[in-house]
């Protein structure tokens, strides 16, 4: 601390919970004390109260006791001479600032005075299926708490780097020039944006809006509102990382916050003037670790301890070197990066757009499209194959055919990208696991945009993209630079060749089918029987230290990012990464799928905390899970079977709790028998809960997952006898409560009822 | 003349008086009483009715035989085993205090500290799941007093040093197995034609201030915090401009916070102020001297007078209508002052009496009623004061810091821990820590040398801890403010600011010396600076030390691991072999060394040299004070007045225009 900025956020504590108190009162006095409040779609409860006290906030008079524990916690401001030591104090302040926050938003989410209404502000959605969908819809507010589904599926980019951490910015840059390019920066390091606060009024908000830069959850950058205490969302977030995935529990304020000190590496921007509530919300972010950098002047706080590095940094923007405010802004945010100890792998692509993970959910909407290839009036495939060394010559991009010079503005062609690649430790197996890196890769330009895989790859380019001169060539140029940096030890030589000329498409494509076709056979084929050796992946133990990930040919992880031939991949990428081979060892029971190797493995890397794990049942030590599962199944005792919610499913289940309440109990790496976190494509394997009876014993299901994998889950109800399973398999629409699904598996004679007990 | 025996003013202007008066003080006393040359170097033994023997020469030996090694020994031994049994006792009564209070038997005390007391029972090993405060207070004083009178094993407070150290202690042999018998071990051993080993003898005393150090003091800080609360910064007074011309003074004085807690309440009861005005007073002023007056500085902010030398010159004011006086360090000069001064002097401890003095024996069963009963002496005494000489100097500082206020204020009730500290040692903001304790001594100028280690020390960012008489010799001078960063080097102003704490600390009362033992084993188990005390870069002093306690806590650091280093000539100064063994011997054996160095220069110099040793050992980077200070509120002032002042100064830049020119 410093005497100024302790000053400041003591005044500043002291007057957000008098204000807090006052709203509590008025919303006691006007709605009741029964009147319930909550975040929507999050569990936990007000997340930060909940870390800290314990406390679980359902109701309006649930923050009686949080506003007396705010209120013990504030401390008078420091005399002007022999003042009393202020550091600890303040700290305590920023906490009872927090409370006070999170209890306000909490009171107007009641108030129905939330997410705060921008007008004109369009976000991007979650996951989507077409660009075009959802354009024009109801947009004006601002995003409120980030929902659970997007956590956890923000999680995996968390634990294995591609995210390396968040930056809450708070405040309005000193020009939207300077705005714009601290969020680019930010984006080219995927490092997730959250937006809050103002200064007189004018919020960063508003000048990305004016600036056209698109905000939400696809773009990496989540406006929360426009005033200070919406910043309480993103210390939320981080409160819930810690107990979604570090298996935490609240009240555990100390594990929860050096958590996020060591494993989140967040940081507090302010931009502009810094007033005493928002020195009051930093010294709240202090606690977790979180340093905060100010464009302005303000006192410097260098020495550590509660934070890894400095915890206040002072860097005047008109100080900064550079040409202009753009060059400013890149080193503000490089040194941001540094007080964090953030670790940013940037591979340099070659192309005259921006490029980053963070671009890989932006979309090209129709209006703003220069051209697209794939979609409804054109195809597009994308193949890549292992060659020769000697065959493949590295850095060689050769575009066949015409460019898209001469095709009007929103028109369409047919596009082929064909990679070959090659490697001394390269094999075929790995073909696919490259192949899909196309994806992300191609989406990572910001400006160009890539739906699909194989030959249903659907790719668009922005205007403004091809006005900074895109071009066909800067996807061989993409490729190229990416797969030697990301699989650089397996890959020596990338050439790419991108083809419009109608006869080598056509050649290119039919070799390409045939190679799906053998890919598609050669994995059928493939079973846990017919390896020795499975796969780990502890990735996700920087989050959640005790999990464990045992996957198999057919038991893909449950974040459905892994399976078994991209662990194989991985393996041989970074030996000694979080991909270790598990010799399966001997079988000790074929129908539960117990062997010797997994459960020894599992045993050590979880430090004891599991025992043995079975691969093919959830009644009997089912694999733990540490928070990233794309679905959630649990027992329905009344039912005889399971019900598998998906996590883009935000309604209520049978079982009386929704995916995110679900998941506190799912997730953290803990051992619950009838609860098990998966990934999708489980559903469809033969081993999908084997020992308890399989696919049969699916009672309830996500309308989504029904949907999403209509082929696969058909051709699993042929594969096990009951061509019209699915039909009977109830969702959201039918019912919500078991009352209401018992009659409708009797009514469709469902196979579950008349199969034996489960317990 | 004056000025060579003081640099606090107001002792000085209160000794002009003295010396005009012709009123004998201690410092005149110094002057006309010379050290005995003989006893002063260890070289005097007057253990049985041969002796006393003087070894004078080269080779001599007594009429027993015994070597100048043994008498330096057994003479060091028992300075040791006298200041135990000082603290010790002092910690005994406590628990019994705190027997007595959980009893029902003492109404007037309470517990006010019970996170503290479910530490402490934590550590004894009681129970406390399901039971009332009173219960497990009890049962804590009953295994507190059972350490003293424990035969075998070793003491339980001993768990709270880093492993490593206990390791250590083990090994050696020297992990007290009970404080009293370790005290009646040294008597013994050091008794006529016993132990005649100078290293054995020696390394019994180790032992013996460990049985102090990690015994009966740091128990009875513990228990004090237990009942009167864990010290929390406050803002106090200190020197004799805390006397008041026209309130009733009434001045505490020796080491135990029992009564004067309970003077505390009496003064401010109204009754007792009523009283006080209609004897003409505006009201009752309390102050203390020495650690009484450290006890209830540290938590109830009560103002000091001033430290030991202080006491005569406090009465010579003519201002103090009683002082009341428990154990310790209590000069018997005070008695016939008493004659020339209206001042009532009122013993309490059964264990000091003065001659002279009005004899009111304090028993905690009836604790208010007394004090109240002493109190009304003082006011009734009001009537009798003659002219007055109050100096006006007065120093304001920060006190009340316990390890665990430390803690807290490194991280708030949330992230509390010693990290930041250790950090700061670390990077090299902090050069190392340093506590400088003890007394004063009549033999050397009161306060200079306390003062000047101690602003040497800051200067070079090494972070001070003080307790005692020290402690008040460095507020009076106003290095206990926060605003005394400034003197601190740019590191250790960067952490003052950041924490917003003086570079000094005030840690307690001598007995509270434990307090620094605490800390230092928590910055050890903390992690980057090694794995036991004798790893971190520190040191302590003892710059005007005169008191047995004095020597027992310098031995019971010593053994902790840490370099200590005492002002004057070393009371075993005849013996080469002996004064190498405590230093260069014991540092091979325990990692720290004990050494006597009359220059306040070296010992700084010596200090900060081990202190870069350990640093280098701990492979920390070289210390740069030029590398740190960029941070704080400078800049920010500067920037702001500016803005003030309407120059053109925008939030976006630091650069601050120069005036425009007229």
């Amino acid at each position: 601390m410093s005497r100024y900025i302790a000053t400041a956020a003591i005044r500043g504590a002291n007057r957000i919970v008098k204000e807090a108190d006052d709203l509590f009162h008025k919303t006691l006095e006007e709605l009741g004390p029964d009147k319930p409040i909550q975040f929507p779609n999050t569990a936990y409860y007000l997340p930060v109260i909940l870390g800290f006290t314990g406390i679980e906030v359902a109701k309006v008079g649930d923050l009686g006791p949080v506003l007396e524990v705010a209120k013990s916690l504030l401390h008078p401001v420091p005399g002007e001479q022999t003042w009393l030591p202020y550091l600890g104090e303040t700290l305590d302040c920023g906490v009872a600032t927090l409370f006070a926050e999170e209890a306000i938003e909490g009171l107007r989410f009641a108030r129905g005075e939330q997410p705060e209404r921008i007008p004109g502000l369009q976000l991007t959605g979650t996951s989507f299926t077409s660009p075009d969908a959802g354009e024009g819809g109801n947009g004006g507010y601002a995003n409120g708490p980030i929902d659970d589904i997007q956590l956890r599926s923000w999680g995996i980019q968390l634990v294995d780097g591609r995210m390396p951490g968040f930056a809450a910015i708070v405040g309005a840059a000193k020009s939207n020039q300077a705005a714009v390019q601290i969020i680019r920066e930010l984006q080219q390091r995927n490092i997730l944006i959250f937006l809050s606060g103002n200064v007189n009024g004018r919020s960063i908000i508003h000048q990305l809006m004016e600036e056209g830069v698109e905000m939400g959850y696809d773009t990496y950058i989540v406006p929360f509102g426009t005033d200070t205490i919406s910043a309480i969302y993103a210390l939320g977030f981080a409160t819930r990382a810690a107990l979604t995935f570090g298996g935490l529990k609240g009240g555990q304020f100390r594990e929860i916050l050096l958590y996020n000190k060591y494993r989140t590496f967040a940081f507090v921007l302010a931009l502009g003037e810094v007033d005493d509530l928002k020195y009051a919300t930093a010294a709240g972010a202090i606690s977790y670790g979180f340093p905060a950098i100010a464009d302005t002047v303000i006192p410097q706080i260098l020495p550590t301890g509660v934070t890894t590095y400095e915890h206040v940094i002072s860097m005047p923007f008109d100080d900064i070197e550079g040409k202009d405010d753009a060059e400013k802004a890149r080193r503000l945010v490089q040194r941001c990066l540094e007080v964090r100890g953030v670790k940013v792998k940037i591979t340099e692509v070659p192309i005259p757009v921006p490029y980053g993970s963070a671009f890989e959910g932006e979309r090209v909407k129709r209006a703003d499209m220069r051209i697209e290839f794939g979609g409804k009036n054109s195809r597009a495939f994308e193949y890549l194959k292992m060659s020769p060394l000697d065959e493949v010559e590295d850095g060689k991009i050769e575009v066949v055919g015409p460019g898209f010079e001469n095709i009007e503005v929103g028109g369409y062609m047919d596009l082929g990208i064909v990679v070959e690649v090659a490697g001394r430790k390269m094999q075929e197996d790995f073909e696919p696991v490259l192949e899909r890196q196309i994806h992300y890769f191609i989406n990572g330009a910001s400006g160009v945009q890539h739906i699909g895989q194989r030959d249903i790859a659907w790719i668009r380019i922005s205007k403004a993209a091809t006005d900074k001169g895109f071009n066909l060539e800067h996807f061989g140029k993409i490729l190229h630079a990416r797969f030697h940096s990301d699989f650089g030890t397996i890959v020596d030589k990338v050439q790419v060749t991108i083809i419009t000329e109608p006869e080598l498409y056509a050649k290119w494509l039919a070799e390409a089918r045939k190679a799906y076709d053998f890919r598609n056979k050669r994995m059928a084929e493939m079973t846990d029987e017919s390896v020795d050796t499975f796969y780990s992946c502890i990735l996700c133990q920087s989050f959640a230290p005790n999990h464990v990930c045992v996957i198999s040919p057919e038991r893909l992880g449950l974040c459905g990012a892994y399976n078994w031939l991209d662990c194989k991949a991985s393996h041989q990428i970074n030996p000694t990464g979080p991909n270790q081979p598990i010799v399966k060892g001997e079988c000790i029971d074929p129908v539960k799928g117990y062997f010797t190797g997994v459960n020894e493995y599992a045993k050590q890397a979880s430090h004891g905390t599991v025992e043995q794990v079975s691969m093919y049942s959830i009644m009997e030590n089912p694999m733990t899970a540490c928070g990233c599962f794309e679905c959630i199944m649990m027992l329905i005792p009344e039912a005889n079977g399971f019900m598998v919610v998906s996590r883009e499913d935000p309604s209520m289940t049978p079982t009386g709790m929704t995916f995110s309440t679900l998941a506190g109990m799912a997730g953290g790496g803990l051992q619950t028998p009838g609860v098990m976190g998966i990934g999708k494509y489980f559903l469809v394997s033969k081993k999908f809960i084997r020992a308890d009876g399989g696919f049969k014993r699916i009672v309830w299901m996500s309308s989504f997952l029904k949907e999403s994998l209509a082929e696969e889950l058909k051709a699993v109800c042929e594969r096990e006898g009951d061509p019209d399973l699915l039909d009977k398999i109830a969702d959201e629409r039918v019912a919500t409560t078991v009352e209401e699904l018992l009659p409708f598996l009797e009514e469709k004679g469902h196979p579950a009822l008349t199969m034996p007990p489960l317990f | 003349m004056v000025k060579e025996r003081t640099i606090d003013p107001a002792v000085a202007e209160i000794l002009e008086i003295a010396e005009a008066q012709g009123i004998s003080t201690a410092f005149s006393r110094a002057e006309e009483l010379k050290p005995c040359p003989i006893g002063h170097k260890g070289a005097c033994c007057k253990l049985c009715g041969m002796g006393p023997c003087r070894l004078t020469k080269e080779g001599q030996r007594g009429i027993c035989g015994a070597t100048i090694d043994t008498i330096a020994a057994r003479n060091l031994a028992r300075m040791i085993a006298g200041g135990a049994s000082a603290h010790s006792d002092h910690g005994r009564d406590m628990a019994l205090t705190l027997l007595a209070a959980a009893e029902g038997k003492a109404p007037d005390y309470q517990i006010r500290d019970e996170k503290k007391l479910l530490e402490v029972a934590h550590l004894l090993g009681v129970k406390t799941q399901g039971r009332e405060t009173m219960e497990i207070a009890k049962e804590v004083a009953e295994k507190s007093l059972a350490q003293f009178g424990q035969q075998q094993g070793e003491i339980i407070y001993l768990h709270r040093a880093p492993k490593k150290r206990q390791e250590i202690w083990r090994k050696l042999g020297i992990a007290p197995r009970g404080i009293d018998r370790e005290v009646v071990d040294i008597m013994h051993r050091t008794h006529m034609g016993n132990d005649q080993w100078y290293e054995s003898i020696l390394m019994a005393g180790l032992r013996t201030a460990l049985a102090d150090g990690w015994g009966g003091s740091m128990l009875s800080t513990d228990i004090t915090d237990i009942l009167f609360g864990s010290p929390v910064p406050l803002m106090a007074r200190a020197n004799m401009g805390a006397l008041s011309e026209d309130e009733v003074n009434i001045v505490v004085h020796g080491h135990e916070p029992v009564l004067s807690e309970m003077i505390v309440v009496a003064v401010n009861d109204p009754e007792m102020i009523e009283y006080a005005k209609s004897k003409g007073a505006k009201g009752i002023n309390l102050s203390g001297i020495c650690c009484t007056a450290n006890e209830t500085l540290m938590r109830q902010g009560v103002p000091t007078v001033g430290n030991f030398l202080s006491q005569e010159l406090a009465m010579i004011t003519g201002a103090i209508e009683l002082m009341i006086v428990d154990i310790q360090c209590i000069m018997q000069a005070l008695a016939p002052l008493t004659q020339q001064f209206h001042t009532l002097l009122v013993t309490t401890s059964p264990k000091a009496h003065v001659e002279g003095a009005t004899h009111v024996e304090f028993d905690e069963h009836n604790a208010l009623e007394i004090a109240k009963k002493i109190v009304k002496m003082g006011i009734d005494n009001f009537p009798n004061r003659r002219e007055t000489h109050i100096p006006k100097q007065i120093s304001h500082l920060i006190a009340g810091f316990s390890h665990e206020y430390i803690n807290y204020a490194l991280g708030g009730f949330y992230r509390g821990s010693f990290r930041p500290l250790n950090d700061a040692v670390i990077q090299g903001r902090l050069r190392g820590v340093a506590g400088v304790v003890g007394c004063n001594n009549a033999r050397t100028c009161q306060d200079y040398s306390h003062d000047y280690v101690v602003r040497e020390l800051i200067k070079n960012d090494v972070l001070v801890v003080m307790t005692g008489c020290g402690a008040i010799a460095c507020a009076k001078s106003g290095l206990l403010s926060p605003e005394a960063a400034e003197l601190a080097g740019p590191g250790l102003r960067e952490i003052c600011e950041a924490v917003g704490i003086p570079p000094v600390l005030h840690v307690g009362s001598c007995v509270d010396n434990t307090r620094i033992l605490t800390t230092l084993s928590q910055m050890a188990t903390e992690g980057g600076l090694g794995e036991d005390i004798a790893d971190i870069p520190a040191v302590g002093f003892a710059p005007e030390w005169m008191s047995e306690k004095a020597i027992s806590i310098g031995c019971y650091f010593v053994a902790s691991g840490v370099y200590t280093i005492f002002g004057s000539e070393s009371p075993v100064a005849n013996s080469p072999i002996v004064d190498r063994f405590i230093s260069e011997g014991w540092e091979k054996l325990v990692g720290g060394k004990l050494e006597f160095i009359p220059d306040p220069e070296e010992t700084v110099r010596k200090a900060l040299e081990h202190i870069d040793k350990k640093r280098a050992a701990l492979g920390l980077v070289e210390y740069d004070p030029t590398r740190f200070g960029q941070s704080g509120d400078r800049l920010m002032r500067q920037f702001i007045e500016a803005m003030e002042a309407g120059l053109p100064v925008s939030p976006y830049s630091a650069k601050i225009p120069e005036p425009a020119k007229k």
